[in-house]
């Protein structure tokens, strides 16, 4: 239970003593008792004055007419809610408000605002596992095979160290690491200047411009059935051209089968 | 307190009793529960539930990396292969293995030769140690190269994530050029002729080809100062560099709302 602040609490107590003591008073009084009733009803139960006079004033309206609960409006005007024009003989001889709807209702439906147009509402829960332990453990396991993959590939396979770097003895053929040797293949084929910089300048600007060139918005497999291609001949010339620099080329960087002539690769 | 000196308990009993309630003391004690969190699995342990699966995440560091829930095709291993993770942690795994390399090791043209060969005959582990870091970086490049493809045929560069797809083909160049610069360092045939031949491409940049040439080569040939400069590039600045953009992207995902998909 939430507390209640303290000067709230002091002024629902002075409030509950004044309605008693009006209550003392007017019994005291002996004057109008129909007046006083319904707010010693409010008092007790926590129906507000207006309400209670308003269904006693429609109550004596059904029954044919009443004399007590006209004159006492109370605090009727503070409602909210627009009610109809009474059609009761009872009340238009009183001349107060005292509001009743065609079937006696006391309320009309003014709209309705549909939830969600105000109000932002999942449609559908999404699917969700925790992290723990369902994401971790399987990121655990990877890391511990490709830890053990590496470790075990260490064990048996060397790095290679050759001879100390002598500048006046050029290995031949001479090899860039193999992820540039789709470069060193296309040296074979263009003018340095396209086949070192144009083309892969251009691969790089379109790799990193595909998102906004790309504007079909599904991902899809079936919809993206020309980027998926143009991707895929895409990796693939790149493969095909590493592939080919690094198994494929001789001394003096001439094509070779590496089964007649042996490999000229170093990782 | 008139206890004599059958009423006391023996060393072994208050021995016992001091090893029963040291789990209790611990976790009690002001520097444990300075070190651990609120709501740290590790403050009071950990027993299965829901709010404790919740807290393994969100009251550790891991919070940083990981939201408390995913989408369950997520963590499914044929969506993502794991290429990403797994390209991170092969650089966890270059950054140790590069540390302990870098004990050994002296960038000059006179030393860094010898260096390697020491540290491959001499050191404890040394040779293992160099491998691993060898094939681990190949490994990167491969993976790095493998999870941009995953992410193109899953169209997971689309909008929102369109702008950590261009992050990724940086972390792609970054990884490459770390690759590139750690190839000289052993300073044999093969390091000295493949950069040549890597450099040499790099100079015919139109307009300022020989300045980027002499820039990165610190010189007009490969020599000792190309030695130098290509060890800090490769072992404090592109490391430097590629930390803030790995902190970006991996920070994009979660705010592009997790890993896309389902397809």
């Amino acid at each position: 239970m939430t507390e209640i602040p303290e000067h709230l609490r002091k002024r629902a107590e002075e409030a509950r003593k004044k309605a008693e003591a009006d209550a003392g008073a007017s019994d005291a009084g002996g004057g109008d008792a129909a007046e006083q009733t319904p707010e010693q009803a409010a008092a007790a139960s926590k129906i507000p004055a207006h309400l209670l006079e308003r269904s006693k004033a429609a109550k004596a309206a059904a029954s044919g007419g009443g004399d007590s609960g006209g004159d006492a409006p109370a605090g009727g005007g503070g409602t909210a809610v627009a009610t109809a024009p009474a059609a009761t003989a009872a009340v238009a001889d009183n001349g107060g408000p005292v509001p009743t709807g065609p079937g006696g209702h006391t309320q009309r439906l003014l709209t309705v605002v549909k939830s969600g147009s105000i109000q932002d509402v999942r449609a559908t829960p999404l699917d969700k596992v925790h992290v723990w332990p369902h994401l971790l453990v399987v990121e655990f396991v990877a890391a511990l095979i490709i830890t053990a993959f590496t470790l075990i590939f260490s064990i048996f396979v060397n790095a290679p160290l050759l001879e100390l770097a002598n500048f006046n003895a050029t290995p031949n053929p001479s090899k860039a690491p193999w992820y540039f040797l789709g470069l060193q293949e296309l040296l074979t084929l263009f003018h340095p200047m396209v086949a070192g910089v144009t083309i892969p300048g251009m691969g790089m600007f379109a790799l990193i411009l595909a998102p906004y060139i790309d504007r079909n918005p599904s991902n899809k497999p079936n919809d993206r059935k020309f980027v998926i291609s143009l991707f895929t001949v895409f990796l693939m010339f790149w493969a095909v051209l590493v592939i080919i620099g690094s198994f494929f080329r001789g001394p003096g960087f001439l094509f070779e089968f590496p089964w007649n002539s042996g490999l000229f690769f170093e990782l | 307190m008139a206890s004599t000196t059958e009423d006391k308990p023996s060393m072994g009993e208050r021995l016992q009793k001091t090893m029963q309630d040291l789990p209790d003391n611990v976790q009690s004690s002001q520097a444990w529960n300075s070190i651990f969190r609120p709501g740290s699995i590790f403050r009071k342990g950990y027993t299965d539930s829901p709010r404790n699966r919740s807290y393994v995440v969100m009251n550790s560091v891991l919070y940083h990396l990981h939201p408390v829930k995913v989408k369950r095709h997520a963590v499914k291993v044929s969506y993502t292969l794991c290429l990403g993770g797994l390209s991170f942690f092969l650089f966890i795994l270059l950054t140790v293995t590069g540390i302990f390399l870098m004990f050994f090791y002296r960038p000059t043209a006179a030393q860094a030769w010898d260096d390697i060969y020491n540290l491959q005959t001499g050191v404890t582990f040394g040779l293992l140690v160099r491998n691993m870091h060898r094939w681990a970086a190949h490994l990167m490049v491969l993976s790095v190269f493998l999870h941009m493809a995953r992410v193109f045929y899953h169209g997971a560069y689309k909008p929102p994530r369109e702008f950590n797809w261009v992050i990724g083909v940086i972390l792609l160049t970054l990884t490459l050029l770390l690759s590139f610069t750690g190839y000289l360092l052993p300073w044999d045939q093969l390091a000295l002729w493949a950069v040549t031949v890597g450099t040499n491409m790099m100079g015919y940049t139109p307009v300022f080809g020989d300045q980027v040439r002499f820039v990165l080569l610190g010189g007009v040939e490969i020599g000792s100062d190309t030695l130098l400069r290509w060890y800090v590039l490769h072992v404090l600045m592109l490391p430097f560099v590629i930390v803030i953009f790995m902190a970006i992207h991996f920070w994009r995902v979660r705010k592009d709302g997790g890993i896309s998909g389902p397809l």
